[in-house]
């Protein structure tokens, strides 16, 4: 049994080698995945951005891919093992990947990193993120004019600066619609637990919203929301399938243009650490069609996407007022990158208190 | 529909599948063997139900393909522990990171598909009651048979020889052997029922609760339904209480949440885990009835001497 156990191994080293031999002339571009790539939220966004960059470069690269890397201390093992195994551009893909992507980067000065979300960058490490709340905004002026109770449902996931962003942005674009436009939130405390989002929008639905937005992973709110009869915003993917005569619009998550930008830049010798957060008008952020709503209201929505999109509208525009009745932005003020990225405050008009 | 009796519907929808996945832990753990794979089982139902569904159209073909699948899984926790006497603890863990990659695997080509949703079925007559009809008696099928299970269950196992038999194996498999008893043959039964059951909370996820497949999609309900069964000290209709007190706690924090009376959300997501752990130190402040119901063999490996 040992003996067969060692010609196993030896074996399988010798494939591995030969296997690594061929893929000298390739550039492997690899990616950390915090979820499993089917998750039909996150995750799966971002395989789909891998397999449009695998397309566009077909044999000059390669793009494998670790699944369901927790964050914690696993994580770091999990990126040194890519950096070590040739890895000339690493994409880790979660937020909880920051400080091990740092990490790995000090030892690994020759291999370029990307995190996602982050904050902390280096020589060799690029921060990039998308303004999903430029997608939030639109999302709630629609939700105003689709709303006959006035009154829309929001289950969030956890009170980071990223959700309490969303729902700031969502609220100010109802409420540029409908100043009397109300919103009630549910923290569901997980990103990813279908029953538990499916029993928070029966909540809100029993409470009497008549349109659901959600800032968690899975399409169960969507379906409960087709169950009822009430409209509903997608996220992160196109969730259509889960309610065709459900869904207004989605928040799509598209990365594979920005990875197929990068690489171009590595095989260039172009690349540089950047920290980008792009949004409507560089691809990275697309809302799936308006469907399921009356023309002038898909034109509103629309008239308002380009106007984000040609930098003529920003979402945070004041006069706003934060929660407290304290201001934060003067009339035609625009927020800083920083403060939003921060964001640990509502804004005037959200009727939830915020979780410390 | 009033609100409070949304809410009590909601209820019953959350509370089923941990009653189904207790119930059966509860038989597996009275016949002294302790299965900590139910959340493994349980997501093995899930994806079989969905996947059975999905090709036949029919829910119940999906139901049977659950209650099968964790059947057959849980055979597999037999074998190792019951045959090959490997530790269970172990074992369980491991029935449950398997579970959970094999599922993945199966269901990848069914992500995103809207599945098909288990109708409800009205009793005549009963579900004309007010308030309790449309709560208790137009349920889906899945609901019916986790009530009688748990009254099955209680009757089986105080009332009947086989009863008795399963609890003495599991309070003493040495005794239980040396009067006759078949130990091995009588705890591969309790665990296929474990499986079984937990199979058919899986296909409850997947067909009533929120009729689609994702992956890990059980989120952690198989570890809650192990909880219950302790919380339960081992007693069938203390499950049902337990199931249906978590569940409630759990929604109404919902609920709290959204009429926005400004209670922390951290703190009201904890609340049916504070309740369990409170109504567990009420439970087992009689340290005698405690020792009467714990199976005394829990766990422990049991090789026949002859």
């Amino acid at each position: 049994m040992k003996k067969l156990l060692l010609a196993l191994a030896t074996s399988a080293a010798v494939l591995g080698f030969a296997a690594s031999a061929s893929a000298q002339d390739k550039t492997k571009i690899c990616f950390i995945y915090v979820g499993s790539k089917t998750d039909g939220g996150w995750t799966q966004a971002h395989d789909i951005g891998r397999q449009a960059l695998q397309a566009e470069f077909g044999d000059k690269i390669e793009t494998p891919f670790l699944e369901s890397v927790p964050e914690g201390p696993d994580a770091e093992r999990a990126i040194e093992r890519m950096a070590r195994s040739g890895c000339a551009l690493v994409f880790t893909t979660s937020f909880g990947f920051m400080d091990a992507t740092i990490k790995v980067a000090e030892k690994f000065p020759d291999v370029k990193f990307e995190h996602a979300t982050g904050f902390k960058s280096a020589p060799n490490v690029a921060t990039y993120n998308s303004r999903f709340y430029e997608g939030r905004y639109i999302q709630g002026q629609i939700a105003a004019k689709m709303s006959q109770k006035g009154v829309a449902g929001y289950i969030a996931s956890f009170p980071i600066p990223e959700v309490v962003m969303g729902i700031n942005a969502f609220v100010h674009g109802a409420q540029s619609v409908n100043p009397d436009f109300k919103v009630k939130v549910i923290w569901a405390n997980t990103w990813f637990d279908p029953g538990k989002e499916a029993d928070a929008a029966k909540a809100l639905i029993d409470q009497g919203v008549d349109i659901l937005t959600q800032h968690t992973d899975t399409t169960a709110p969507m379906q409960v929301a087709a169950e009822r009869g009430i409209k509903a915003f997608g996220q992160a993917s196109d969730m259509i399938k889960a309610g065709p005569e459900t869904q207004l619009t989605a928040i799509v998550d598209t990365w594979g243009a920005y990875y197929i930008k990068r690489t171009k830049e590595l095989l260039d010798g172009t690349w540089k650490s950047e920290q980008v957060w792009d949004g409507l008008k560089d691809g990275i952020l697309t809302m799936a069609p308006y469907t399921n709503m009356p023309d002038d209201v898909k034109k509103m929505a629309e008239d308002t996407e380009a106007k984000i999109r040609s930098g003529e509208l920003h979402p945070f525009t004041g006069p706003i007022k934060k929660q407290d009745g304290s201001e934060w932005l003067k009339d035609g003020e625009k927020p800083e990158d920083g403060v939003l990225l921060g964001m640990n405050f509502y804004i005037a008009g959200v009727d939830d208190k915020l979780p410390q | 529909m009033g609100i409070i009796e949304a809410i009590l519907l909601t209820v019953v929808t959350a509370a089923t599948p941990l009653v189904l996945a207790a119930i059966g832990e509860l038989v597996t753990e009275r016949a002294g063997v302790l299965n900590l794979g139910v959340e493994g089982m349980m997501i093995m139902g899930a994806v079989l139900a969905f996947v059975a569904t999905q090709a036949t159209g029919s829910p119940y073909v999906g139901i049977l393909a659950g209650i099968g699948g964790g059947a057959l899984f849980s055979l597999l926790f037999g074998f190792l522990t019951l045959t090959l006497v490997a530790n269970q603890v172990a074992t369980g863990l491991a029935l449950t990171i398997l579970g959970l990659g094999i599922s993945g695997q199966i269901g990848e080509a069914y992500v995103g598909m809207s599945g098909t949703k288990l109708p409800p079925i009205a009793i005549p007559g009963l579900s004309e009651i007010p308030y309790l009809g449309p709560l208790l008696f137009k349920q889906d099928l899945i609901f019916y048979i986790s009530i009688a299970l748990v009254i099955g269950v209680n009757w089986f196992l105080f009332k009947t020889r086989a009863g008795l038999k399963i609890r003495a194996i599991g309070d003493n498999h040495g005794s239980a052997h040396a009067l006759g008893i078949g130990v091995i043959r009588t705890r591969y039964l309790a665990v296929l029922f474990g499986g079984a059951c937990a199979g058919l909370a899986g296909a409850q996820l997947s067909l009533v609760y929120t009729p689609q497949w994702v992956e890990n999609m059980s989120a952690g309900r198989g570890w809650i339904a192990l909880a219950l069964v302790v919380f339960a000290s081992w007693r069938p209709w203390r499950v049902l209480a337990g199931g249906y007190l978590f569940g409630a706690v759990s929604i109404s924090q919902l609920h709290a949440q959204a009429l926005g009376l400004g209670i922390p959300s951290q703190f009201l997501s904890a609340l049916p885990y504070v309740a369990t752990v409170v109504v567990l130190v009420l439970i087992s402040h009689n340290r005698r009835m405690t020792l009467i119901n714990t199976p005394a063999s829990l766990g422990k490996p049991f090789v026949p001497d002859r």
